[in-house]
């Protein structure tokens, strides 16, 4: 959309902000039957790693590998990826510095749960399967994603969906959480500011 | 992040803490069974060396290659144009017509990478340059300073000998000031000039005055290559004077550090034993620097296919 933001007298009414789309009671929920989902599917929790996407996708590994400790009583192993360098775009935007990729596990052979905040066009994952396959050879690779809010440019799809959210290419969704942002919250706002 | 890096002048502290932390990321990379980022694919880089070195042009040239960009290595040396005549202008341009995307010189002549950068495109490293500056040295150096005692606040460094001649110390001096370490020069009044306390940092002659109380020993090579006239009796003497032998690596702090920009003169600045001995960092300093010349070769070079770049969503 050129020309600059437009918006409608109703909006302009209403002070401009992001709308909450998931309270963090609903995300918790919603990671609690991800755990579970990711269990039943592997058929127990033997040979499961769960590997985070930095920056947000590193929490809710963690927060799943803990649930699934608590209901299983299996320690998980799990780790961060940063993607940053083998992002398709990684020419054509601004460098930024790179955090560290920590898995402790060895993957050779693991089911591996890539975990990500948002799942939207598919480029982060598919720069996150070749950092990943980087490490070794996984068994088998499945996708946890918290939001999937469509609009997918690469035949990429999770296995395992927090909420599945209808969204327009001109909205924002933002995860905030409690461990980078002091919040647990999902937010939906357009793009430059306004509610959507 | 900056466009050229000439000198340390041009990194803030922010700047510093930018590199080191990429770095820190990248050391992992180069511990992995697969030592190898598809980041700068398709991007050129061209060590241009107009002066002898291993560690520098081989960390360079690694860098470059771990990060899947193409190497070109020049030496001015019998086997290429420069003996038959052609000047630094026209080498330059020679590169600028072949597309480079980056140029890592070292030259003998201070300023060199500076006129090389009004000549080219491309990214220019300094590498070295005469006496002047040797910034990704220093940020090696800070880098393993920081692995090990991750905090440079009251960090008190010692760097002996060959000051004056020295564009380790000078960049040196610079990145540890700005990061908030206290610096210490020592050597003759020869080889440290009153005129080196412009640069901020204390001068001190004798190194037993200060050997008990650094955290960091840091000695710069003798440069016998550099030396047009006598400014210390002899070998023996400088070795018994400024030397850092079992005597005085003795006396240092319990968990005080050894550093060295290599190559070493055994026996002149440093004994065997210091070298060898457990507070001796000299090898990490090598292998830090690959991770250092990564972060910097992906910070410089990442976004210029834009012209700067978006930023990240």
């Amino acid at each position: 959309m050129g020309g600059g933001p437009s918006h409608d007298h109703a909006e302009l009414a209403a002070p401009p902000g992001p709308a909450h789309v998931m309270e963090s009671d609903e995300i918790r929920r919603a990671l609690t039957r991800i755990a579970h989902e990711i269990v039943e599917h592997n058929k127990g929790a033997e040979d499961l790693c769960l590997v985070g996407i930095r920056t947000r996708g590193a929490p809710l590994a963690e927060r799943l590998a803990r649930s699934i400790a608590s209901f299983e009583g299996v320690a998980v192993p799990s780790g961060a990826l940063d993607v940053t360098l083998y992002r398709d775009d990684v020419a054509l935007k601004r460098p930024r510095s790179v955090e560290q990729t920590t898995v402790s596990a060895d993957v050779n052979g693991l089911a591996v749960v890539l975990v990500d905040d948002v799942l939207y066009t598919g480029r982060t994952i598919r720069a996150a399967l070749d950092a990943l396959l980087e490490l070794g050879r996984p068994r088998v690779v499945r996708l946890a994603v918290l939001v999937d809010r469509g609009h997918r440019e690469f035949p990429i799809r999770a296995d395992h969906v927090g909420r599945n959210l209808p969204t327009s290419a001109q909205e924002v969704v933002s995860v905030h959480l409690m461990e980078t942002d002091g919040e647990d919250a999902v937010m939906i706002s357009k793009l430059g500011g306004g509610r959507a | 992040m900056i466009e050229h890096l000439l000198s340390m002048d041009q990194l803030a502290a922010s700047d510093i803490t930018t590199i080191l932390d990429t770095a820190e990321s990248l050391f992992e990379v180069t511990h992995r069974p697969i030592k190898k980022l598809p980041t700068l694919r398709g991007r050129t880089v061209c060590n241009l060396f107009y002066e002898a070195s291993t560690r520098t042009r081989i960390s360079f040239e690694l860098a470059a290659k771990r990060l899947s960009a193409d190497v070109i290595n020049f030496s001015a040396d019998g086997k290429s144009a420069v003996a038959k005549g052609e000047s630094f202008k026209d080498t330059a341009w020679t590169l600028e017509a072949m597309g480079v995307d980056a140029i890592i010189v070292r030259h003998g002549a201070s300023g060199a990478p500076h006129q090389l950068a009004r000549w080219v495109k491309a990214s220019v490293i300094n590498a070295g340059d005469g006496c002047h500056e040797h910034p990704t040295q220093a940020l090696l150096d800070l880098f393993s300073i920081r692995r090990r005692f991750k905090d440079f606040e009251g960090l008190e460094v010692a760097i002996v000998g060959d000051v004056v001649n020295s564009r380790v110390a000078r960049s040196n001096v610079k990145g540890l000031l700005a990061m908030g370490a206290s610096v210490t020069l020592v050597g003759p009044p020869t080889l440290v000039p009153k005129s080196a306390a412009a640069w901020g940092a204390k001068i001190v002659h004798d190194l037993d005055e200060v050997i008990a109380d650094v955290d960091i020993c840091y000695l710069l090579r003798v440069q016998k290559e550099r030396q047009s006239e006598q400014l210390f009796p002899s070998d023996r003497e400088y070795a018994a004077c400024w030397g850092l032998d079992s005597k005085r690596l003795h006396r240092m702090k319990p968990e005080a550090l050894v550093m060295h920009p290599g190559p070493l003169n055994r026996g002149v600045e440093i004994s065997a034993e210091a070298s060898e001995s457990e507070r001796a960092i000299i090898l990490d300093q090598v292998s830090n620097g690959l991770a250092v010349r990564m972060s910097l070769l992906y910070l410089m070079l990442g976004g210029r296919e834009s012209g700067g770049g978006a930023e990240w969503s």
